[in-house]
């Protein structure tokens, strides 16, 4: 890793130093008081984020190779967890089948050998007309539609969506010396930090429910003061793009704008499927999809705008 | 050395994340039954359990399936140290619940599926008799309804790979042979147990 990345590296450690001791000192204080709900998930949350950080730093160091794997791991997570919650039935074994031995490590092996072409048409596209064809084959025509279509869209959101962040990492940019590793630290120190943020604005000034009935903890102050917060730091952090500090702002402000969204759309989905978590693989957080659906969303827009803009 | 790596396994393709509603985890022996739709159900149920109970837990297994020689083999002796069952006599006076009976009094715990064979559809179809059997022969041991709730749609009947599903096995409440009780009002108790899991 380059030496600037260890200072960003570096700054979030502090950050969870930082976090770390004002949870326990929450902590202290709510025991006073018999205890908080909102305190302890506060720490787990704050616990599981070393852990997350302590994965994804020992995985930047070991190069591109470990990355897509651990981002194939990642959308394998977050697909068994959609999958999970989606009522399929027999005839969808087949093609269920295919998503999760073919189409993941497919996907990721061709960021691997930079074939671009199909890489961005593979889920859509031959997904697309394969996967409905592989099920009708098995002749239950029940729900066929509704089937059908969670399981395009378990595939596109997590493996197509969540592939354009690793997919950062082989982006040739001229002049740009830090290499995509440096992009994908950005996208993901970008959403990460604006969900953090929006929470924490939410938390303390939280006031007008932005829609109470998709996601009950979104508010406008949240969104606005914790969005503003992360374009800031985006901003600030320039200094590992190939961006100006103006583009920069731009580009965490985009960044931000679609976690946002993401965010809001899978909690409805979420909720369409009946359920308030996506599952409890991480402590205090929810499920693997609970942390990136704003990664979901936000990943491919990056990718293309700096593919388009800065390559 | 192979038994954490079936569990890893196990873990990463279905989960298996216990819930313990009716009973807490506890080292006294118990018959775990549950309902069965795959040929995943005892290895599930089996991970699912806390590493120092797994030791002493057997999920009893269907002979002409996991006993045929090769990997399957392997792993159903040394990874998870099953319990053979034939499905059928093969000659007038066999006890095909022996093998479990023997592991019984070898202070063993087991994990059985009491309606004998898969079946397409989560909710149980009618227990047979073995449950009845086992509880009345030991009455000191405890038996626990178990409820596995992905696993018909993971792996159903005449697949062959298993779609990753989070599996989450429900432990229920402890059943109890009633002094006295009938065998068929005692197995539909038992079957009501499972399916107030579901």
């Amino acid at each position: 890793m380059n030496e600037k990345l260890m200072w960003v590296m570096a700054g979030i450690v502090g950050l969870l130093l930082v976090a770390s001791v004002i949870g326990w000192g929450l902590s202290r204080r709510a025991q006073g008081r018999g205890g908080s709900e909102v305190v302890d998930n506060l720490n787990a949350r704050i616990r599981a984020w070393w852990l997350m950080v302590a994965v994804l730093g020992v995985s930047f160091m070991l190069g591109t190779t470990f990355n897509l794997v651990l981002f194939a791991i990642i959308s394998f997570l977050a697909l068994r967890e959609f999958i999970t919650l989606t009522p399929t039935r027999r005839g969808d074994h087949l093609a269920l089948c295919l998503c999760f031995y073919v189409a993941i490590p497919l996907q990721y092996w061709l960021i691997g050998i930079e074939w671009y072409g199909l890489f961005s048409i593979l889920i859509p596209v031959y997904g697309f007309v394969l996967l409905p064809a592989v099920a009708a084959l098995a002749g239950d025509p029940d729900d066929f539609l509704e089937r059908a279509t969670k399981v395009q869209w378990g595939l596109m959101l997590t493996v197509y969506c969540i592939s354009h962040a690793p997919a950062l990492l082989v982006l040739d940019i001229p002049g740009f010396d830090l290499g995509g590793l440096a992009l994908l630290v950005y996208l993901l120190l970008v959403v990460q930090i604006s969900d953090v943020l929006q929470y924490v604005f939410g938390k303390l000034f939280g006031k007008h429910k932005l829609a109470p009935r998709v996601s009950p903890s979104k508010t406008v102050e949240g969104l606005l003061g914790g969005g503003l917060a992360a374009t800031a730091v985006g901003a600030g952090l320039w200094w590992i793009t190939p961006f100006t500090p103006l583009q920069s702002a731009g580009m965490a402000a985009l960044i931000v704008l679609c976690g946002f969204l993401g965010g809001l759309a899978l909690s409805a989905v979420k909720r369409s499927l009946g359920a308030k978590d996506w599952g409890n693989l991480i402590e205090g957080h929810g499920g693997m999809l609970d942390r990136m659906d704003s990664v979901c969303f936000a990943a491919p827009v990056f990718f293309h705008v700096v593919r388009y803009g800065f390559t | 050395m192979i038994a954490p790596a079936l569990v890893g396994v196990v873990r990463l393709l279905v989960g298996a994340q216990a819930r313990w509603i009716g009973v807490p985890p506890s080292p006294r022996q118990r018959i775990y039954f549950a309902n069965h739709s795959s040929h995943l159900d005892a290895l599930a149920l089996w991970a699912a359990l806390p590493p120092e109970l797994r030791r002493h837990t057997r999920p009893v297994a269907a002979r002409d399936y996991w006993a045929k020689g090769g990997f399957r083999q392997v792993v159903a002796t040394r990874g998870f140290n099953a319990v053979f069952v034939g499905r059928q006599r093969e000659h007038a006076d066999e006890d095909l619940l022996a093998p479990l009976i023997e592991a019984l009094q070898a202070g063993d715990s087991l994990i059985i599926f009491p309606e004998g064979t898969r079946n397409d559809a989560p909710l149980p179809q009618p227990f047979k008799s073995g449950l009845y059997r086992l509880a009345s022969q030991f009455p000191q041991v405890e038996l626990v309804a178990v409820y596995l709730d992905t696993l018909h749609r993971s792996l159903p009947k005449g697949s062959l790979l298993p779609v990753p599903l989070v599996c989450t096995v429900r432990f229920g409440r402890s059943v109890e042979l009633l002094p006295g009780e009938d065998k068929a009002v005692f197995l539909e108790r038992a079957r009501e147990a499972v399916i107030e899991l579901a």
